[in-house]
């Protein structure tokens, strides 16, 4: 006889314990998806992990393709927090990498320090604005914020798309006859390319950086703040957070900021640590914001655990990029990612409830509910 | 006549609205048993590559292979649906989480996109695709002939399938169970109803429904395989199934609506007009819409919960409830 009940404690080490095995059993998942379809899991297992993290210069690409997904991940964390469902992060990425774009076009010369506090400005507005409309219409009309936010990523990306392709718009590149009939962005002048530091050979971009102090102050903000507590309130229990006086709709629009400015500064460093020009397929094609709330939910909503998950997913995402061929289907780490998360989701069973195994001695009616 | 735009977008509005009728029916399927299931999009994609591949590789005669790839379609859907349901019901894990996951695995950049280009689909037409079944006489009729006629098989079974539905949820014993689990799994199961069971016949049934609504992408609309072929249809039909305040027939008007604004980029391209105006605005409108109709509703719905079930979303534990 099984039975489920749950755990009136949820011991520390299983907060840990449970992520790792759910990565392994992901991983297991995997393989015999691999194995069905025809390819041998070891092998490819060994690649994708030679060309994430052992290869020459691997780790430095994983710290590159980590970032983008640090900042998604803390906008997914600091919403769902307060089981406000924001899944636009990829679509505030792109508008906050329109916006810091335009600042970077705009400022050549300047001395890069103020350009790299304009373009996060930027970046920061240019996702709050668009994940407050999302969260406008969820603290006043009690729309779902999950589909609208999601709505809005199309939109977002076709605006990114019209900037480019369909307009000689300011972000486009028209100087030159070929740049006109093969659409791209401009080019950044020197003075917005971020700097990155050399960490005995670890090249570490200005964008990860950051990505840290933002997971600090979020930290911060939910474990110290009155803020962070009444946001916790409100996720848990909407009624009680009401009867206590605190404003639901209030916090729900600055929740939404937060996490829009987090997805929109990582668009920021997508253009100035990067790409270095508006790049609408470049963005479109890598669902930085999907892989963020995989990562988020990974590391349970903390911070700091998501910035670490982030450099895990991160390698799979840089070496899905570097095999991308015949013999390495794309689509392969999209698949592992969402294994991840089913086995995460499962997992979490193991965290808030005990299995119990025979010598019941409450005949528990438990099994047929279960 | 039957040129005439009108009756054009009227006619790709059936057609466009088709793969999201099935997909939302069943979405409504699983709702009404009280299971929020944001997978759509991903079953939806992995129909669509299931079926294409099944008609690819499969040989036989035309309209056994496509009836073929339909089953096919149906059982890659159904599949996703049970992981869904599985994580749901038995693990009792977050529903919304759980959809995500769902679409994060087998969407877009997922094992869809992983299956597509591993079995290599892409970049061949489908070698059998839907076409109309119907003679010359009545495809031809004036303004009843493209709108109503000139269609395959999928859009006249999905017409069979909204009555179906409805009766089936109205007029039924298991319909009226389906209804109480969706409504008080605590009240259903002392009626003796299993509630575990209907969830997951429900959730699996969507699933198989999704599946039929990609395969309509991939086997008539566009008949090839293209990575995330579906542009986010799944997602239009989870706010459709919110439009429809849970009710089939309403399901029926609302796909045909958003059909329409999936429809109208393509004919006023396709036809020229409007060329000052940038392609994306059109094709903004389908999500823009959802967007807007979302609201409409949902002010209404803050007043009264018109038409969701109470325990959609909740998971039903004997022991907690």
């Amino acid at each position: 006889m099984i039975r489920i009940e749950r755990r009136l404690r949820q011991p520390a080490w299983l907060t840990v314990a449970v992520p790792l095995g759910s990565l392994v059993a992901a991983f297991a998942l995997s393989a015999l998806v691999l194995l069905i379809t025809g390819h041998d899991p070891i092998h490819t297992y060994r690649r994708l992990f030679d060309s994430a993290f052992i290869a020459n210069g691997a780790l430095s690409a994983t710290v590159v393709s980590a970032t983008p997904l640090a900042f998604t991940a803390l906008a997914a964390a600091a919403a769902f927090r307060m089981n406000l469902f924001n899944i636009g992060g990829e679509g505030q990425l792109y508008m906050g990498a329109i916006l810091a774009a335009a600042v970077a076009i705009a400022t050549g010369g300047w001395p890069t320090a103020i350009v790299v506090v304009l373009m996060c400005v930027r970046g920061a507005i240019g996702g709050a604005v668009w994940a407050l409309i999302p969260g406008v219409l969820r603290a006043f009309f009690a729309t779902n914020e999950i589909i609208t936010s999601l709505m809005l990523n199309y939109v977002a990306a076709l605006i990114l798309t019209y900037l480019i392709f369909d307009s000689e718009s300011y972000w486009r590149d028209t100087s030159s006859f070929e740049a006109r009939t093969f659409p791209q962005g401009k080019t950044f002048p020197d003075s917005a390319r971020w700097p990155s530091f050399d960490v005995s050979g670890l090249v570490v971009p200005l964008g990860f950086v950051l990505v840290l102090a933002c997971a600090a102050v979020l930290a911060f903000v939910y474990t110290r703040t009155r803020f962070g507590f009444e946001a916790a309130v409100i996720g848990d229990s909407p009624r009680a957070a009401r009867y206590a006086g605190m404003r639901t709709r209030r916090k729900i629009l600055s929740v939404m900021a937060l996490s829009g400015a987090l997805a929109g500064i990582g668009g920021a460093s997508q253009d100035g640590d990067f790409r270095h020009l508006l790049d609408p397929r470049g963005l479109t094609q890598a669902n930085y914001g999907y892989a963020g709330i995989v990562i988020a939910a990974l590391a349970r909503y903390n911070p700091f655990g998501a910035v670490l998950v982030a450099l895990l997913l991160g390698g799979l995402q840089n070496a899905g990029y570097t095999l991308q061929g015949a013999d390495f289907p794309a689509g392969l780490v999209g698949m592992m990612q969402g294994m991840i998360l089913f086995c995460a989701l499962g997992g979490e069973l193991l965290v808030r409830y005990r299995i119990r195994v025979g010598r019941g001695a409450v005949a528990a009616p438990a099994e047929a509910a279960a | 006549m039957n040129n005439s735009l009108l009756v054009v977008v009227a006619a790709s509005a059936v057609a466009y609205g088709t793969p999201l009728l099935y997909a939302a029916l069943g979405e409504l399927l699983a709702e009404r048993s009280g299971v929020l299931n944001l997978g759509v999009e991903g079953m939806m994609l992995m129909g669509a590559v299931m079926g294409f591949w099944t008609v690819q590789r499969i040989g036989g005669s035309g309209p056994l292979v496509l009836a073929l790839a339909i089953l096919v379609a149906m059982l890659a859907g159904a599949a996703m649906a049970a992981i869904h349901a599985f994580l749901v019901v038995t693990l009792r894990a977050s529903q919304i989480v759980s959809g995500l996951a769902l679409t994060i695995f087998a969407g877009a950049a997922g094992l869809s996109s992983y299956l597509g280009n591993d079995l290599e689909l892409a970049d061949s037409p489908a070698r059998h695709a839907f076409t109309t079944p119907l003679p010359k006489a009545l495809t031809d009729l004036p303004i009843v002939g493209p709108i109503v006629f000139e269609h395959s098989v999928l859009v006249f079974a999905s017409w069979g399938l909204v009555a179906l539905v409805a009766l089936y949820l109205s007029r039924t014993r298991m319909g009226l169970n389906v209804r109480a689990v969706g409504e008080s799994p605590a009240a259903a199961d002392a009626m003796g109803i299993n509630v575990a069971a209907y969830r997951y016949a429900h959730t699996i049934a969507g699933g198989a429904l999704a599946g039929v609504g990609g395969a309509c992408f991939s086997l008539a609309i566009t008949p090839q395989w293209i990575d995330g072929l579906t542009q986010g249809a799944g997602w239009i039909a989870i706010a459709l199934v919110i439009f429809a305040f849970w009710r089939p027939d309403l399901c029926l008007v609302g796909a045909y609506l958003f059909g329409a604004f999936s429809a109208l980029p393509f004919t006023f391209q396709a036809r020229g007009i409007l060329k000052q105006i940038p392609p994306e605005l059109f094709q903004s409108l389908p999500y823009v819409m959802t967007v807007v109709v979302l609201v409409l509703v949902s002010t209404g719905l803050a007043k009264r919960r018109l038409g969701a079930p109470a325990a959609l979303g909740r998971p039903y534990v004997r022991e907690e409830r």
